[in-house]
């Protein structure tokens, strides 16, 4: 560790340049990643969905069956299977190959510029992202080896961060509806600007919930808030903040919001094919098509390591303090003493164990749920998360200042106190809503009468 | 040279071009663009001199959200293309030459030359998001306090022209 404390502080051989090495080296662990794995999440996301919709999916890329007068004899008539894993290279070498077919009537800078701008904020946005734990067992913080490769910033902007990059996501996708001089591209831009400014905010809010419990924008610091004790009192279970009231609330915000962020479905409006043709990207071909698409991967894997670091606690496997248990159980301190070593060394592999589990909500969504119709994308976004976030910020500023105050049974009184009051609000505004606006009509369903003479409306209330 | 000032000089670079383009494009969505540009670069700017939180403030406000709106109603509205060149040179291009020199050789006389350029001055770490914080609720509670209810009033007065019934 010597050498790198030394390449960290500019005093190794490498003298002042040894920070950038450093820093070169942390964004190409974070990213190298990213560019093999997208090829494999392809795949992933074909196979489970043709599983979840009753298909095979791509099963038969790669799978060779050796001739009857193959030289070795073993493997004479024998098959050897890849689960079509080689279906993503046969994808890409397609891509590389077709033709790169340029419209006319674009605008050529802002159409050749667009794929690019789409791709940096997918990659950017995990700077701050902590992807191993940085704590050694049992000593101070920051004593990790892996403290010195992950994240690539560690910064005190660390959330802000996230959430200033991901909102420039949204440039790709404008820049190519506008420049690929295209009525549905257009509209497909223009979709993806107002929807994701929208879900920006409740992002922010649900975001902000957990800063305001953690008391830190640092994720690392996030992490290891949520390393304590499960709502400060039970010792052995660590407190994700999704085990926590609020956070359960503000984790549910921001899945729904990472998912309209990403522009996955059900909120792929933008590229809605049976009302855009592809939306943003039908201009586009060949690579430059395939670079929107890699984007789009990669910030789902990046979104899901955000949810993982900041609402599933990081890269611990399991919400259990080890260090904890082994002294709690003295009996079993061996074992325990063990797993917190385990649990650090694997850090990195179930921090990518919880991002896949991630990409698999994604796909799991996907394959469940139809895309929203535009007002009800607005009306989620405006009228029900936001809301939700502002009111679950208080209430976090309510437990915090309570569990302060009178311990957790404070917490968890205010907790109660403030759901009482949000629930006879609620019902009170839903009420006089109903009762002072003639309001939202429900829309009937018009059925055509195959009769003689014609059409007739129906009345839907008598059907 | 020092490695800040070679930082800086690019970021300011990058950020004049932006400005520049921002106001000679006639094609009105690029000068947008070039607009987006000048805020990214101005928010780096921020970074280097170690106020990492209106830096990032800079990028998510103005680059992420303000410059979005502005893209999405710069193409709502008609696609003009490149506007329509005026015939004859405009006449106040020489009140804005002249206007824009002496502002030039003020900010060098008041700023610049008396105390030369240097490394900023602000106390170590007065931009970090903790500063921020405690100066806001602490020195700055009744601005920012005020600010917050002139924003309620622009959210509210917003509502009041945007619908029709409410």
């Amino acid at each position: 560790m010597d050498w790198l404390i030394a390449l960290r502080d500019g005093t190794g051989p490498l003298g002042q340049w040894g920070p950038i090495v450093l820093g070169v080296i942390r964004v190409l662990l974070f990213v190298v990643p990213i560019l093999t794995l997208v090829p494999g999440l392809i795949w992933w996301e074909r196979r489970l969905l043709s599983w979840m919709q009753d298909r095979i999916g791509p099963n038969r890329t790669g799978t060779i069956t050796f001739p009857e007068s193959f030289p070795l004899a073993g493997l004479r008539g024998k098959k050897v299977r890849t689960f079509g894993l080689l279906q993503p290279i046969a994808d890409g070498v397609k891509l590389f190959f077709k033709e790169d077919a340029t419209p006319a009537a674009v605008d050529r800078l802002v159409y050749f510029t667009a794929p690019a701008v789409a791709l940096f904020p997918a990659f950017a946005l995990g700077g701050t992202l902590p992807i191993a734990s940085l704590r050694y067992p049992f000593e101070a913080a920051g004593s990790g080896i892996f403290a010195f490769f992950t994240p690539v910033a560690n910064v005190d902007i660390g959330i802000l961060y996230v959430l200033a990059i991901s909102s420039l996501g949204v440039y790709g996708v404008v820049l190519a509806g506008y420049a690929s001089n295209n009525k549905y591209s257009l509209m497909g831009g223009l979709r993806a600007s107002a929807q994701l400014i929208s879900y920006e905010l409740a992002m922010a809010m649900s975001l902000a919930c957990v800063v305001m419990a953690s008391g830190s924008m640092k994720i690392p610091d996030i992490v290891a808030f949520q390393e304590g004790p499960l709502w400060g009192f039970v010792n052995g279970v660590q407190n994700w903040a999704i085990f926590t009231p609020y956070g359960l609330v503000a984790a549910v915000i921001f899945v729904i919001c990472m998912i309209a962020e990403t522009n996955r479905a059900p909120f792929d409006l933008p590229e809605a094919e049976n009302e855009l043709i592809a939306g943003y990207h039908t201009e586009y071909s060949s690579m430059k098509f395939a670079v929107f698409f890699m984007g789009e991967y990669a910030a789902m894997f990046v979104f899901s390591g955000v949810f993982a670091a900041v609402f599933l606690g990081g890269a611990n496997l399991m919400p259990f303090r080890w260090e904890q248990l082994s002294s709690d159980f003295p009996a079993m301190a061996g074992l325990f003493r063990g797993l917190a070593y385990a649990n650090y060394w694997l850090g990195p592999v179930a921090f990518l164990a919880k991002q896949a589990a991630g990409i698999t909500f994604f796909i799991w969504l996907r394959a469940t749920l139809p895309r929203l119709r535009y007002d009800q994308l607005m009306n989620l976004g405006w009228k029900s998360l936001l809301p939700m976030g502002v009111a679950n910020f208080i209430v976090v500023g309510l437990w915090v200042v309570c569990t302060q105050m009178f311990g957790p049974a404070g917490g968890f009184a205010s907790l109660l106190g403030a759901f009482v009051v949000l629930f006879v609000l609620y019902t009170n505004l839903v009420g006089a809503a109903k009762t002072s606006t003639p309001g939202i009509q429900k829309r009937g369903i018009k059925m055509v009468d195959p009769t003689p003479q014609g059409v007739t409306m129906v009345d839907p209330n008598k059907v | 040279m020092s490695a800040s000032e070679i930082g800086f000089l690019a970021l300011a670079l990058l950020a004049v071009i932006g400005a520049a383009g921002v106001v000679l494009i006639d094609n009105p969505v690029r000068s947008a663009l070039c607009l987006v540009l000048n805020f990214f670069v101005l928010g780096f700017i921020y970074f280097t001199l170690g106020a990492p939180m209106i830096g990032i403030t800079q990028i998510m406000v103005y680059a992420g959200a303000i410059m979005v709106l502005f893209l999405f109603v710069i193409m709502m509205l008609k696609r003009q293309g490149a506007m329509a060149k005026p015939d004859k040179p405009d006449s106040r291009l020489g009140l804005a030459v002249v206007l824009g020199l002496a502002l030039a050789v003020t900010v060098y006389a008041t700023v610049i030359a008396p105390q030369g350029v240097t490394l900023p001055l602000g106390i170590k770490d007065y931009g970090t998001p903790q500063a921020v914080g405690v100066s806001l609720f602490t020195n700055f509670v009744w601005p920012f306090e005020v600010v917050s209810v002139l924003l309620l009033v622009g959210i509210v007065g917003s509502i009041m022209l945007a619908k029709r019934r409410i």
